[in-house]
């Protein structure tokens, strides 16, 4: 897809003839992200009207106790200093962002008065800096006003190197924060940002005190009690945290919101394992809210039966794909595997590469395993035809495996496993621990056999795969394997999702393996496009550029996309308002949550 | 017996020392990191990362982390963990009451279970009581408890919804309420794990009052005149438990630790489900203090036991 054939959409969705779902699903079915799409949107002038809430309290409060299951345990409840999405989850009942991300991308205000844009000043034409307006009358749990300095605070928080706070890739794109007055903002880049939300909203913009972290600054930041006893503005107070097993909250009776939030007490449980979490909410009603129910469909459908609560999926940014390995994992140079002066004896052949992309049966994939949380893609636009991308299409067909392979020059030996040049067709392909995919590394162990390729099936445990040590040969960075498998997660932008492509981010033994690009391949055109989306201001263009830089890597069999999973929750029956969004937290809506009957 | 306590407790201390240097050899050498989930976070530069490996120190070379380890350890310093930055001993103080209370229920279960159970099957052995006891141990102890676990929360959570399933160690209710709350969560995972111990050891106290019995001076007792139930209480039972009492005394140190299975089935804030989250996320601070508390209390229980075994049994003495 086009520029213009993106602006055509965008004019579409303008007239009322495509829906702004359908847009964005089309967008997110190219490879961006809703949250991209929404700016794409919001730069073209398509207004976007605020849902009304469908039940109004007369006062805060009353709602009892809402009781939430998080299988992964929250262990710190510092928004910037924290390890995964869990943390940032339990930071989410105390802390809150300028800004929060809905299922469809949408910017939402929370601690803004409006979203800035080119109409209300709020955006530079230069996409140098972005003003923000603060709301009036927040205050923080321990009574100080919430004002511009905390802003500035949080910027200088996350960006020093000395705090080694999880969120500093973002951060240190700020040049500076002027303060305009006490309740003004202006946001001044190093480089203009085609994706201003990137800092300060979302998951990962969530705000800090500066009265109460001042004297925690750089090293010191780990010792800060706020970190385990927060401070912030959200709509519950701090009340118990146990790290590794419990979180709990009080409704705080000086909320910006009136009338809001409806419970009087969360607590957020951990341990366990997904499958429990689904039975405690979807078959016991014991708990209201499980996160990330990562578990089979066909079991979540049994429990449904049980009628106490139900399971909700939205879209995100998660695609589970494989990775191809374009060096030679089996020589050493220099003690060094997977180098990049070498390339693959295999894989490097076109014919191989075409017929793994058809040897992979998504389909079944989907069917048995994911269900309705997963959706086979290779970037496949679910849209009109005229929409549709001609170079992304899965398709499964053993066939024409084979036949790509006979043309190829591979033939078949004695053992049914083909040869060319005295070389076997046996590729190694590794994952992690983890009963789903073992069961997908079957059915493409399966698959590749009738075509003549012979699998290795290798599993490591995920603390050990997806660790970064340098001296462990197992991690996904090494890539000691012909293929590999494991999902990524799109941010609210896919700018930095796409990077782990460029021919600067590989990972090699000089940089100790923590470049990003596993698969070590490099082209000069990607890279040049890459250059070209970071510095774009205009989404549509931008759009184009990320939605060819797609393009690339599926026709080039860099990555091969599985399944796009949605984020699967379960909801007790009575529990509303939830609207889980797969681009924020899970808590993004939490003051506006109520139970009904 | 005051040289060979002092001998003892002085061969401790090497004991000790030597312990922790495998355990922290150990941990050091295994792959990953605390810092796994960053990996493939694409918003999470290279650089933080490895800012954040420096910053903990994990580059350093082994020696210099061990020492640095002891040195804080004998200052009284447990450290911090690498992944929620709290005190470890905050960590593990925390989590003891819960542990003490599931697990030295789940013992004293046991123990309530076997003993009597024990004794009247070899006092009476393959009688009809004995065979029936014998099977349901065997049963007991070759059940795993994740399975007995499994089997209690379907049966009485799912069809029953008789018992909640996910331990609360924060209940708000007060006085009566709080016990009884405490009592329904906590009766799955004490009944589970008190059968798997009080099965082997029903077996353990079966065999070893059998040994007893067949004595002489039982018999003796029977010929003065004694009741059954005077030799029995008196005399069986005495000579027969003090076994039994070094295998309880040797059992103790295990409900510091947790049960690992049962606290991640039922979600009990234990010490022991502690001990896994640390291992999987590579918390090294941790893992070294628990197993070091673990393998303090095994040394001085071990002790404990001996000296029990000595004051009980008049036939030893200590040179």
């Amino acid at each position: 897809m086009d520029e213009g054939e993106v602006r055509e959409l965008v004019r579409q969705v303008r007239d009322g003839r495509v829906s702004r779902r359908q847009f964005t699903r089309m967008m997110v079915g190219l490879g961006l992200t809703a949250p991209l799409a929404a700016r794409v949107l919001a730069a073209s002038g398509v207004a976007n009207a605020q849902p009304k809430p469908a039940f109004t309290p007369t006062r805060r409060g009353g709602g009892g106790e809402l009781r939430t299951l998080w299988w992964q345990a929250v262990s710190i409840l510092n928004p910037h200093l924290a390890v995964g999405v869990k943390d940032n989850d339990g930071s989410r009942l105390f802390h809150e962002p300028l800004a929060a991300f809905d299922p469809d991308g949408n910017l939402v205000p929370i601690l803004a008065t409006e979203i800035p844009t080119f109409e209300n000043g709020g955006l530079a034409k230069d996409g140098l800096s972005v003003t923000w307006k603060l709301k009036r009358g927040v205050q923080w749990h321990d009574g100080r006003p919430f004002t511009a300095d905390d802003v500035v605070f949080t910027w200088e928080f996350a960006a020093d190197p000395a705090t080694a706070a999880t969120t500093a890739g973002q951060y240190k794109e700020i040049a500076r924060i002027e303060k305009l007055d006490s309740h003004t903002v202006k946001v001044v880049f190093k480089k203009p940002a085609p994706f201003w939300p990137i800092v300060f909203c979302g998951s990962t913009g969530q705000l800090i005190a500066k009265h109460v972290f001042e004297p925690y600054r750089g090293a010191k930041s780990r010792e800060a009690p706020a970190n385990l006893k927060p401070v912030g503005t959200g709509p519950y107070r701090y009340l118990d945290f146990k790290p590794n097993d419990v979180v709990r909250a009080e409704l705080n009776p000086s909320y910006h919101v009136p009338n809001w939030p409806f419970f009087d007490r969360v607590e957020m449980k951990g341990g366990g394992d997904a499958v429990s979490a689904a039975r405690a909410v979807i078959q016991t009603g014991e708990y209201d809210f499980a996160w990330n129910l990562q578990v089979e469909d066909d079991i979540l459908r049994r429990m449904e039966q049980g009628g106490k609560g139900r399971v909700d999926m939205v879209p995100s940014g998660n695609i589970e794909h494989i990775s191809v390995n374009q060096t030679d994992p089996w020589t050493e140079l220099d003690g060094e595997r997977s180098s990049i002066k070498t390339t693959h004896p295999l894989l490097s052949d076109p014919a191989v590469r075409a017929a793994l992309t058809v040897l992979v049966d998504r389909g079944s994939i989907q069917e048995q395993l994911y269900g309705r949380a997963g959706q086979a893609t290779a970037n496949y636009l679910n849209a009109p035809s005229r929409f549709a991308s001609r170079n992304t299409r899965w398709e499964f067909n053993i066939e024409k495996a084979n036949q790509v392979l006979d043309a190829g020059g591979w033939r078949r030996g004695p053992d049914g496993v083909r040869v060319k040049d005295g070389k076997r067709l046996k590729l190694v392909f590794q994952t992690s621990i983890n009963a789903t995919r073992q069961k997908q590394q079957a059915i493409i162990k399966a698959a590749a056999g009738k075509a003549g390729i012979e699998m290795e099936l290798k599993s490591i445990t995920a603390s050990v795969y997806f660790s970064s040590d340098p001296g462990n040969p197992d991690t996904v960075a090494k890539f000691n394997a012909d293929i590999q498998m494991y999902a990524w997660q799109f941010g609210v932008d896919p700018q930095r999702s796409m990077e782990i492509f460029t021919s600067w981010e590989v990972a090699t033994k000089e940089n100790k393996w923590s470049g990003r690009n596993t698969t070590r391949w490099r082209n000069e055109e990607y890279d040049r496009l890459w250059k070209a989306a970071d510095g774009e201001l205009d989404p549509v263009k931008r759009a184009a550029v990320l939605i060819q830089m797609n393009d690339l890597l599926v026709r080039n069999v860099v990555v091969i996309p599985l399944v796009w999973r949605s984020w699967v929750s379960g909801v007790s029956n009575r529990l509303k308002g939830t609207e889980i969004s797969g681009w924020d937290s899970s808590f993004w809506r939490l003051p506006y949550w109520y139970r009904e009957g | 017996m005051r040289t060979y306590l002092l001998r003892r407790l002085l061969t401790a201390v090497p004991v000790l020392l030597g312990i922790s240097l495998v355990l922290f050899t150990i941990l050091a050498l295994a792959p990953g990191d605390p810092f796994e989930e960053l990996a493939t976070n694409p918003n999470v530069p290279a650089e933080v990362r490895m800012n954040l490996r420096a910053q903990f120190g994990l580059d350093d070379p082994i020696a210099i982390r061990y020492v640095r380890w002891v040195t804080s350890m004998l200052r009284g310093e447990w450290g911090f963990s690498f992944v929620s930055r709290v005190n470890v001993d905050r960590l593990i103080l925390q989590r003891l009451p819960t542990t003490l209370f599931v697990l030295g229920s789940a013992q004293l279960l046991g123990l309530l279970i076997a003993l009597p159970v024990g004794i009247y099957s070899a006092v009476r052995p393959y009688s009809i009581f004995d065979q029936i006891a014998t099977t349901l141990a065997f049963i007991g102890f070759s059940l795993p408890t994740f399975f007995t676990g499994l089997l209690f929360i379907l049966l009485f959570s799912i069809y029953l919804d008789w018992l909640p399933f996910i331990y609360r160690s924060d209940i708000s209710e007060t006085g009566l309420r709080w016990v009884l709350a405490h009592l329904k969560q906590g009766i799955m995972p004490i009944t589970v794990l008190g059968l798997f111990q009080g099965a082997s050891l029903t077996r353990f106290v079966r065999s070893s009052v059998l040994e007893v019995v067949r004595l002489d001076y039982i018999n003796t007792a029977r010929a003065k005149g004694l009741s059954e139930r005077v030799t029995v209480a008196k005399h069986v039972v005495r000579n027969a438990l003090i076994p039994v009492v070094t295998l309880v005394a040797l059992q103790i140190p295990t409900i510091f630790t947790g049960a690992v299975i049962t606290e991640q089935i039922f979600r009990v804030p234990g010490i022991g489900s502690l001990l896994i989250a640390s291992i999987l996320s590579n918390d090294t601070p941790v893992i070294m203090a628990i197993t070091f508390v673990f393998s303090c209390l095994v040394v001085l229980f071990n002790l404990v036991a001996d000296l029990v075994y000595g004051w009980l049994d008049p036939r030893i003495s200590y040179r």
